[in-house]
């Protein structure tokens, strides 16, 4: 019953309209789907994160943000990071480590490898 | 060839330095410690992550919500059952779940048009329309749209009837909308998958209309 119009209307890599890409970035939708997965296994509610990023965007707004769209996924992310902490899902504490940790693994990795968490404990061989 | 936007150039006195490290921005910092803890402690798995990217990406996008136009076209009778409950219909093209769980379709005719906003942050039917675009995300649309709908629709480049009315529906965390557009004059003749291209993203918000076939043929 379902015909396979897709094969007919090949679709472009990202959805593109008028003002580009969809995502602009990898990390707005590893930001999104999270938000995505985190709410399917009943984190939090639709509701609970629409009114979480409805306040971030609010914030933002307070502080000057034109809120053109383009900060968008920012807003996300801050929601995203709120709310999985309020939920207990980690501590601030913890996320506060994680991202150093991330920052120096990062600048032990030579350019253009793939970077993992750890890889600033051992020589950067290869 | 680099394809790190972040990577940041310095300078070596026009020598290659061979062990020049990786930098990561802030924001991708923050997105890599978010997933790195959820899955560790088993709230996300990273597999299920890539799979929602690579779904939404690709996968998942305006035809969508096109082909349930089409079909509403040539279907008077999934055309009422859509109209009656929006979700259960759609689910019967194989659509659905996430963010469409409260679909409702609205219609419009030579008397109303129909447009939808989500004042509060937002919300978009993506099962059936993918991911919303950057100007449904910003301010001066959430807010004109609500006081001055018919200004909106001009920027737009539609221009109504004086008699037209114009709905204005307000999505929620509960509530998404999607327009039926009104069927184009001049595609009688079309069959269901043709019809399905003169359906634009635009026109299922209500801030376009389905092309005219004439226009689209040449």
């Amino acid at each position: 019953m379902i015909r396979q119009v897709d094969d007919a209307l090949p679709l472009p890599h990202l959805p593109r309209d008028e003002d580009g890409p969809v995502f602009t970035a990898p990390w707005q939708a590893q930001a999104f789907a999270m938000a995505m997965a985190l709410r399917d296994r009943g984190v939090f509610t639709w509701e609970e994160w629409g009114q979480r990023l409805n306040a971030e965007i609010a914030k933002a707004q307070a502080g000057g943000d034109p809120d053109h769209g383009d900060t968008y996924y920012r807003h996300w992310l801050a929601a995203l990071e709120g709310l999985a902490i309020e939920k207990g899902t980690m501590g601030s504490g913890e996320l506060a480590d994680r991202r150093a940790a991330w920052d120096r693994a990062a600048r032990a990795t030579p350019h253009g490898q793939p970077i993992v968490l750890g890889a600033e404990t051992g020589p950067a061989h290869d | 060839m680099h394809d790190d936007p972040d990577h940041h150039h310095h300078d070596h006195d026009g020598h290659h330095h061979h062990g020049e490290m990786s930098e990561l921005s802030e924001t991708e910092i923050r997105v890599r410690a978010l997933e790195s803890l959820l899955v560790e402690k088993g709230y996300v798995e990273s597999a299920t992550v890539d799979t929602l990217v690579e779904l939404y990406e690709t996968k998942i996008g305006p035809r969508n919500g096109a082909r349930v136009v089409a079909r509403a076209w040539v279907d008077e009778h999934f055309r009422q059952r859509l109209l009656s409950d929006g979700t259960k219909a759609i689910a019967e093209l194989g659509m659905g779940g996430r963010g469409g769980e409260h679909m409702i379709i609205v219609e419009n005719t030579p008397e109303i048009h129909n447009l939808i906003v989500c004042t509060l942050c937002s919300c978009y039917p993506w099962p059936v329309l993918g991911l919303p675009p950057v100007w449904y995300k910003s301010a001066p649309y959430r807010s004109r749209a609500i006081i001055d709908p018919r200004g909106v629709l001009a920027d737009f480049g539609v221009v109504l009837p004086d008699a037209t009315k114009i709905r204005v529906w307000d999505s929620n965390s509960e509530l998404r909308y999607l327009v039926l557009p009104m069927r184009p004059a001049g595609s009688a003749g079309l069959n269901e998958d043709e019809l399905a291209a003169l359906v634009t993203r635009n026109s299922m918000i209500g801030t376009g209309l389905a092309l005219d076939p004439k226009a689209l043929a040449t």
